[in-house]
């Protein structure tokens, strides 16, 4: 059970950001901004991002959430996997290596990140707006897998719970739903 | 000098959501509603926190500009923020803001630290359901600041003088995003 009151029906980061409207609306801004907004990183890309992060800070509801998301987007399950495994053995370009990479160590401390791995993405021809956007998003997922965790929501264990979500966040996004979540209520 | 091209000269945060204002604004809004609308925590007891997690993440420009914003609002107590950087368990705070900082200390580390007897301990206290939401929910959006602040190698002034403007600015002004140049 969650340290603190939120609405039942609604596992993870989702009653919590029910929980106080007002906080959650520049945080879902931001997030529909970053991984759905206009681009030269795909929303598949984007969404590997927040899955190496979450795992890294072994936040299992965000994980399964953005792994079945990036699974949605990408049409297939390995690459998310491999991410998640290993990032330079994964079936990624070089440059999503050298960001994913960015990505693990911004996760680890905004200071671990190093100038060598910097240099390697934009050899491999990242953008400053690409590694911005790359830290940035690892940076936000910092938030939320504590938000998450912090609070102790409750994690569902059914794959059938992600692949509903995944659905949600790929076709509708990020931003709250126009008429709330009173329809999930069993 | 930073990872990616922004502008020059200007510190810190301030400099990334000038190069990036769509991702500044609801950055800005987010502190502005955290550490100032709102709570039942005040102001200068919500810079105590967001203080207390910059410093566990080593974030120089976070730690220092928020510890200037605290001793701002704290007026006369402002001694209380080296305190609470020094040590929380001594610092000269009510048990309940102990509770709360023990909290976001763990946060800090990972959201799986803040066990049952922590927010047990926090409620013993006196804190609501809000004060902790609130703690948590500051402490995970400074581990966001810390290491987008670092990670991209911004601007850190190192003239203690550029910290209390900046902490006159943030006590009256809140948190206003800078307009490009």
């Amino acid at each position: 059970m969650a340290y603190i009151k939120v609405e039942e029906h609604l596992p993870g980061i989702t009653g919590l950001l029910e929980y106080r409207k007002d906080s959650a609306e520049p945080i879902r801004d931001l997030t529909q901004f970053l991984l759905r907004g206009p681009n030269s990183l795909t929303e598949g890309e984007r969404e590997l991002i927040a899955t190496v992060v979450s795992h890294h800070n072994a936040c299992t509801f965000c994980t399964s959430a953005h792994t079945a998301a990036a699974d949605l987007l990408l049409g297939e399950s390995t690459t998310a996997a491999c991410v998640k495994a290993d990032i330079e053995t994964a079936p990624v370009s070089e440059k999503m290596k050298a960001l994913l990479t960015i990505a693990r160590q911004t996760q680890q401390s905004g200071k671990a990140v190093t100038t060598e791995s910097i240099a390697r993405a934009k050899n491999a021809g990242a953008t400053d707006v690409e590694i911005h956007d790359t830290v940035l998003i690892a940076a936000l997922f910092c938030l939320y897998n504590r938000y998450v965790d912090g609070l102790s929501t409750f994690t569902p264990t059914d794959p059938g719970f992600y692949k509903g979500l995944a659905d949600r966040i790929v076709h509708h996004g990020y931003t709250r739903l126009p008429n709330g979540y009173d329809h999930l209520k069993k | 000098m930073a990872h990616i091209k922004v502008p020059e000269g200007v510190p810190g945060i301030r400099s990334l959501v000038m190069f990036r204002p769509e991702t500044g604004k609801p950055l800005y809004e987010l502190a502005q509603i955290l550490l100032r609308d709102e709570s039942p925590l005040s102001p200068a007891e919500r810079e105590l926190i967001a203080t207390h997690v910059s410093s566990r993440n080593e974030c120089m420009f976070c730690m220092s500009s928020h510890a200037a914003a605290a001793r701002e609002l704290l007026g006369d107590q402002k001694e209380v923020v080296d305190c609470v950087i020094k040590d929380v368990n001594t610092a000269p705070v009510s048990p309940k803001m102990k509770a709360l900082l023990n909290i976001a200390g763990k946060v800090q580390v990972n959201g799986k630290q803040v066990k049952p007897e922590d927010i047990e301990e926090a409620r013993q206290h006196g804190a609501h359901d809000r004060d902790i939401h609130d703690t948590v929910l500051i402490a995970a959006t400074f581990s966001l600041f810390n290491r987008y602040v670092d990670g991209l190698a911004s601007f850190t002034p190192t003239d203690p003088k550029a910290y209390e403007e900046m902490g006159k600015r943030m006590s009256s002004m809140g948190y206003v995003l800078p307009q490009p140049a």
